[in-house]
């Protein structure tokens, strides 16, 4: 292994970049923030380069491990490493902000410099909760990054901001106090808040069921699993569109590598104990959310209920995997199911964020999130019509494009364990082209009826360059899915092994 | 009756070297500074400052007893002396501009804190019930005084009375407690005192366990804890903003001082009824605090409420009994009190001549006015309201910890599920300085130099205290070890 401290460079680099953004002047000088943003976003997205060519493949331990007492006294260490699922984190988010970066170059106007800092700091502090194995080291970093979102959607959201705003912060905040409690409790049975040492420590039934719920508020809230989703179509709606991609690409996701971090491994009989309850409760997400995401109006509204729909797929993976290996005795079937979840956990961070900066576009040149008041914008911007299909298609699921693999993968999987299951799961494949095609017949098809509609310039070159990008990997990981699959395989199994196991 | 033998003063070098340094800064005021030439507060700050270098060289001398057994120092009492001299320091430093544009007496009141401070410092080292007494008094009688020190409004002069007969009623029952103490214990001396109680225990066990209750009443008042709280903010919203800033912090250490001699060190026979007392007062501080405070407009009443809620907290770490929990309550307070010196710190900065800052809203759009001031109250506010990575989280982890490790797992929970209810109302000052806009356009300059490396260090102080706890943590923890 190399001896820079590569995870903690990818960390520390944007909040110091950030800081130093934070102190680049007032609006009259936003071109120097917002260079200082991209130049720091971009270094980020290069120390990447090292990170995913040095990563090895083969092993499911943790890689690049870096380890420095930090509290000795509470057995907290600062403690980083990635094992496969991570690093995909990782790589995602620093993309996910250097994208935004881009993306709110011309958009954002007012403190442009705090907007920047607000991103960069967020982005530190996001690989964070993705590189730590100290599990209080861990609860800083998700906790803390709540500071800068909530900032961000107060200061630059929509017109209902503070409101959204509170709602968001108390409602994170009040779902990982129970998982501070349950931390506390498990160091009392190990040497330190180290994650791994965790998962060796034995617990009875009792305890892991109250572990497994408590943990389950955190990252249920998160996620957001119904029925406490409810925060989540008001702070995607008000944030402005840099914040609502950060919050669906990259910040649900937390939620989900919480459960598989935490949840299944280290309470595995309660996961067993209680996976009709969760599958239960993504089933809803699946088909309740869905159908509301049908009635609504707001574009914004409308997109943040697909994630809610979404995200349910990606638990109903996590937990179907303990019926299928009840039924069949087998892990194979188990495997393919959760790297199924994985890749529609990525999948889903790359095309409803792209869909979610579609809007920002619209929203930029018409200043309304209303579905209603567009229609034939397909005649005005051809070019952004055929991106943003392209990123519906994908939030579809067609095959090609990288909401079909995650989605067939789960589904195929489920099979295993009931039909009943499989056929509930199903029903997203109609709703979620009922949704979105809808969405974007109404916005953009038909004939221009307003003259608002009439005046819109087609993409600049920071959309242009986006989009592109985001598009490019959505078919990538469309066609070749095995760029993901490969680098998780191992440390899923590793995963799965753990999770499987009984620790009474 | 032992025979007379000279004490050894050195332990009390710091109240000493404090005391005749008042006495020069009482006659350099009389005769050459009437004029507030800053030459008193110059002086002042320089016996704060003084003091607490004494106390840190005394540091490895800690653990004498002297003044036949009613003074001590050890590291827990040098540790909050140095705290309460250097939080001291920074009220200076925040309340000069302030004194001199009210043209409140300024002598009056650099002296008057001189003495208080005096009196922390004699509370926070006694070891009898007789020098814990005095060093109480003559803490609380200057603040009374300093409050009504701004003869020009009347709301002050309520605040001053409110809080001397809250506070006499408070030294009452106290006295009334210690009293019954004496005559289970017939001793005065704490040492003896917590060795006859195993004794007296079984037969003098009513006597005892009403003095206890007495005694904690009284000491509880002076904290402000629920439900002897009533006073907390009637007095912070009717007192200046400087004089507010003084009476939010440094006594706040006294009080954490006298708590724990009383119960910890006098009477750790009686653990399981004081445990069971301090539960219920802990959770009903918790709730009132962070409730009520949820509904002021006024920031100060906000921050009293606030300052009730967190003295619950604080209480958590006396609760789990141990001296992990000790040292957790300890680095509790004294987070607790940086903090509420920076908050403080802000509002008797923004009051600028001619207006006082009162209501939340006086801080609408400050990100706009004045964006640094406007950083270092949100981390002030996120770190009262525990999130990480702020000084404030991990105060509230060291108590919640030593909790569970004595497994009472229910009252963490039931704290976190308190720290969330009161995460609404720091983030709404969050809200009214970031996301309102400003009343009026004109940006905040802060002339003074002095005052504006004061908050700035001070905020930095709760950020950095937030990544790297470890050396304040080994500190507070070390002091209860010994």
């Amino acid at each position: 292994m190399t001896q820079i401290p590569l995870l903690s460079l990818i960390i520390w680099v944007p909040i110091i970049g950030g800081i130093i953004c934070m102190f680049a002047g007032d609006d009259r000088k936003a071109t120097r923030a917002r260079c200082i943003a991209l130049f720091t976003a971009f270094l980020n997205l290069m120390l990447c380069i090292p990170l995913y060519t040095h990563f090895d493949n083969s092993t499911s331990a943790m890689q690049f491990v870096e380890n420095v007492d930090w509290i000795a006294k509470f057995g907290i260490h600062y403690q980083l490493g990635v094992d496969g699922i991570s690093v995909l984190m990782v790589i995602l988010s620093t993309i996910t902000t250097f994208l935004v970066v881009i993306a709110s170059w011309k958009p954002i106007q007012k403190n442009v410099a705090q907007y920047m800092a607000a991103f960069l700091i967020m982005q530190g502090m996001m690989v964070g909760v993705f590189e730590s194995l100290d599990a209080i080291l861990f609860y800083v970093f998700w906790e803390g990054m709540l500071i800068p979102m909530y900032l961000c959607i107060g200061m630059w959201g929509g017109p209902r901001r503070t409101y959204a705003s509170i709602k968001f912060f108390l409602y994170t905040f009040l779902g990982s106090a129970l998982m501070l409690i349950a931390l506390l409790y498990l160091r009392t049975k190990s040497n330190d808040f180290n994650i791994l040492s965790f998962y060796s420590i034995k617990l009875t039934m009792h305890e892991q069921v109250y572990i497994f719920i408590a943990f389950l508020f955190a990252f249920a809230v998160k996620i957001p699993m119904w029925p406490v989703h409810t925060w989540l179509p008001d702070a995607h709606t008000e944030a402005p569109a840099g914040g609502s991609v950060v919050l669906a690409a990259l910040m649900l996701k937390m939620g989900i590598y919480g459960i598989l971090r935490f949840s299944m491994p280290i309470t595995p009989d309660a996961s067993q104990h209680l996976a009709g309850l969760m599958i239960v409760l993504s089933l809803i997400a699946i088909v309740y959310i869905a159908i509301v995401a049908i009635g609504q109006s707001d574009m914004k509204r409308l997109i943040a209920y697909s994630s809610v729909a979404h995200m349910g797929f990606t638990t109903l993976a996590c937990f179907v995997v303990y019926k299928i290996v009840a039924r069949t005795g087998d892990l194979q079937d188990a495997y393919l199911t959760l790297e199924g979840g994985m890749v529609q956990m990525l999948s889903h961070a790359f095309s409803t964020g792209a869909m979610f900066l579609g809007v920002g576009v619209l929203y930029e040149r018409l200043h309304s999130r209303e579905i209603g008041d567009y229609g034939g914008v397909a005649h005005k911007m051809p070019l952004f019509a055929a991106f943003f299909m392209l990123f519906a298609l994908a939030n579809v699921g067609l095959p090609g494009t990288s909401g079909f693999v995650g989605e067939f993968l789960i589904i195929l999987g489920s099979f295993k364990a009931s039909y009943v299951i499989t056929l509930f799961a199903a029903t997203t494949l109609v709703l979620s082209a009922v949704y979105t095609l809808w969405l974007y017949k109404r916005v953009f098809f038909g004939v221009v009826t307003r003259k608002e509609v009439e005046s819109m310039k087609d993409l600049e070159l920071p959309e242009y360059l986006v989009l592109g990008i985001l598009a490019f990997l959505v078919l990538f990981i469309g066609l070749y899915p095995n760029a993901l699959l490969k680098t998780f395989h191992t440390s899923i199994g590793h995963l799965l092994e753990l999770s499987t196991t009984s620790k009474l | 009756m032992t025979p007379f033998t000279i004490p050894d003063f050195l332990p009390a070098a710091s109240e000493m070297f404090t005391l005749g340094m008042i006495c020069v800064v009482l006659l350099a005021y009389v005769f050459f500074d009437k004029n507030n030439r800053g030459i008193t507060y110059f002086l002042a700050q320089l016996t704060l400052m003084g003091a607490a270098v004494i106390c840190i060289l005394l540091y490895d001398h800690a653990n004498e007893i002297t003044f036949n057994g009613s003074f001590i120092i050890d590291q827990g009492s040098l540790l909050l002396k140095i705290f309460i001299l250097i939080s001291t320091v920074f009220v200076l430093m925040y309340s000069r501009v302030y004194i001199k544009e009210r043209n409140i007496p300024h002598g009056e009141f650099y002296l008057l804190v001189l003495f208080s401070v005096f009196g922390m410092q004699v509370l926070v080292s006694a070891y009898s019930f007789l020098t814990l007494y005095l060093g109480l008094e003559l803490l609380s009688l200057p603040l009374y005084a300093m409050i009504a020190l701004r003869s020009d409004q009347a709301s002050c002069q309520e605040a001053a009375m409110k809080y001397f007969i809250m506070g006499a009623i408070a030294s009452g029952l106290l006295l009334y407690g210690l009293s019954m103490i004496y005559g289970a214990c017939q001793s005065l001396d704490l040492q003896t005192v917590a060795a006859m109680m195993n004794l007296s225990l079984q037969s003098q066990s009513l006597m005892l366990v009403l003095g206890l209750v007495l005694v904690s009443a009284g000491a509880l008042f002076k904290l402000g804890v629920a439900p002897f709280h009533l006073w907390v903010p009637d007095v912070y919203e009717g007192s200046p903003n400087a004089m507010a800033l003084f009476i939010a912090t440094a006594p706040k250490l006294a009080g954490f001082a006298l708590l724990l001699r009383l119960l910890a060190g006098a009477m750790p026979a009686l653990f399981s009824h004081w445990q069971s007392l301090l539960i219920a007062v802990a959770v009903l501080s918790m709730a009132v605090g962070n409730i009520i405070a949820i509904v002021q407009d006024n920031i100060k009443r906000m921050l009293a409420y606030s300052s009730i809620a967190n003295m619950g907290y604080m209480l958590l770490g006396l609760i789990a009994g141990t001296s992990r929990g000790y040292g957790s309550a300890l680095f509790y307070i004294i987070i607790y009190v940086i903090m509420s010196l920076g908050a403080f710190g802000v509002i008797t900065m923004l009051s600028q001549k001619g207006f006082e800052v009162e209501k939340i809203d006086d801080f609408k759009g400050l990100n706009a006015r004045n964006p640094w001031l406007a950083l270092m109250m949100l981390l002030i506010m996120f770190s009262m309201a525990g999130v990480p990575p702020s000084a404030g989280f991990f105060a509230k982890v060291g108590v919640l910890e030593s909790l569970v490790k004595v497994h009472m797992v229910w009252l963490p929970a039931l704290a976190l599920v308190f720290a969330i209810i009161g995460a609404y109302y720091y983030l709404r000052v969050v809200k009214v300085m970031y996301f309102d806009e400003p009343m009026e356009k004109a940006p905040i300059f802060v002339s003074s130099f002095d005052t504006q490396l004061a908050i700035s260090v001070n905020g930095l102080a709760v950020f950095f205290l937030g990544l790297f706890p470890t050396g304040l943590i080994e500190l507070c923890q070390k002091a209860f070890l010994a």
